[in-house]
């Protein structure tokens, strides 16, 4: 089992067996999400309260959801990075925090821009979208924290703690909304109970959100395609990679 | 529904399109990124082979 894992987690295997899945991975999202797209701006109906300013949830929603989901895949694999010493889970922690930190923006920005018909306000020092801002700034502090420490090995642990340690406000940003008095709406999808939420409203917000995680799936391979290259850049693999190139 | 109707977003036009915008664009830049880095990965990788080949050589000479 061991020798099992440490075999398919080598940085070479998972070069040469990643390239594949980047294509299927950018054209399925391709596809969805423009199938979502067309099912979000032209068929879903209007919102009776929310007019057709809520056309922004089927980004703002996905891009949310994601920003926690690459979170946790980010902190999971430094996890796995810093006690089994497997060097592709750095790799993978690495490639994630960018891509994340992109969602978060995604997040933040449309919420706002959301916020500002809805609310009256561009920003509000909200539970919700104070976490969220917390969130950006986990990433932006794993990214800095990566590039500030020349060491890799000593940059991953550093940086891995912090993507760890971080982990604490993931069920904050989720409860937030039920924990304090805040401006933003509650869950109408993630809870127990069925989703609040008329079907065909319902179908293009799932379907952006399989586009957006397809979509973070192709572009994390590359990134962690380019931090195996890189890492690896004095062994022979990568040498006779390149040099074919 | 007409396109103008559409563009229109009954009176949300800015809010709603400016979001699809800014997502629109983290998106493109997150997928040219990464095509850059890789090329300046290779580039890099491509530029130290030569150099140590250069120094093998003088020493050899």
């Amino acid at each position: 089992m061991w020798h099992w894992i440490q075999r398919f987690s080598s940085p070479k295997h998972f070069y040469v067996m990643s390239a594949p899945l980047i294509t299927w991975f950018s054209v399925s999202a391709l596809l969805i999400g423009a199938y979502g797209l067309y099912l979000g701006l032209f068929v879903a109906p209007t919102d009776y309260q929310q007019g057709e300013s809520y056309r922004i949830i089927f980004i703002h929603v996905p891009a949310a959801w994601m920003s926690m989901f690459v979170y946790m895949v980010m902190a999971v694999s430094s996890g796995i990075g810093i006690i089994w010493q497997i060097r592709l889970a750095d790799m993978v922690a690495a490639a994630s925090a960018p891509i994340g930190a992109s969602f978060a923006f995604i997040a933040l920005v449309t919420g706002s821009l959301w916020g500002k018909p809805m609310w009256g306000a561009y920003w509000v020092w909200d539970a919700r979208l104070t976490s969220e801002l917390i969130l950006l700034f986990l990433y932006l502090g794993y990214m800095a924290l990566q590039s500030a420490i020349e060491d890799q090995r000593s940059a991953d642990k550093a940086s891995g703690l912090l993507a760890i340690v971080g982990v604490v406000n993931i069920p904050i940003i989720h409860y937030s909304v039920e924990w304090w008095n805040t401006l933003h709406q509650g869950a109408t999808v993630a809870k127990f109970d069925k989703p609040s939420m008329h079907i065909d409203m319902l179908i293009p917000l799932l379907l952006m959100a399989v586009a957006f995680k397809l979509f973070y799936a192709a572009v994390v391979l590359v990134r962690a395609r380019n931090e195996a290259l890189y890492r690896d850049r004095n062994r022979r693999w990568v040498r006779e990679l390149v040099e074919r190139l | 529904m007409n396109w103008s109707e559409f563009f229109n977003m009954g009176g949300y036009a800015f809010f709603v399109w400016t979001s699809y915008a800014i997502t629109f664009a983290v998106i493109v830049a997150n997928i040219i990124f990464p095509i850059v880095q890789r090329k300046n990965v290779i580039a890099r990788i491509k530029r130290s082979i030569k150099r140590e080949q250069i120094e093998l050589n003088k020493d050899s000479a």
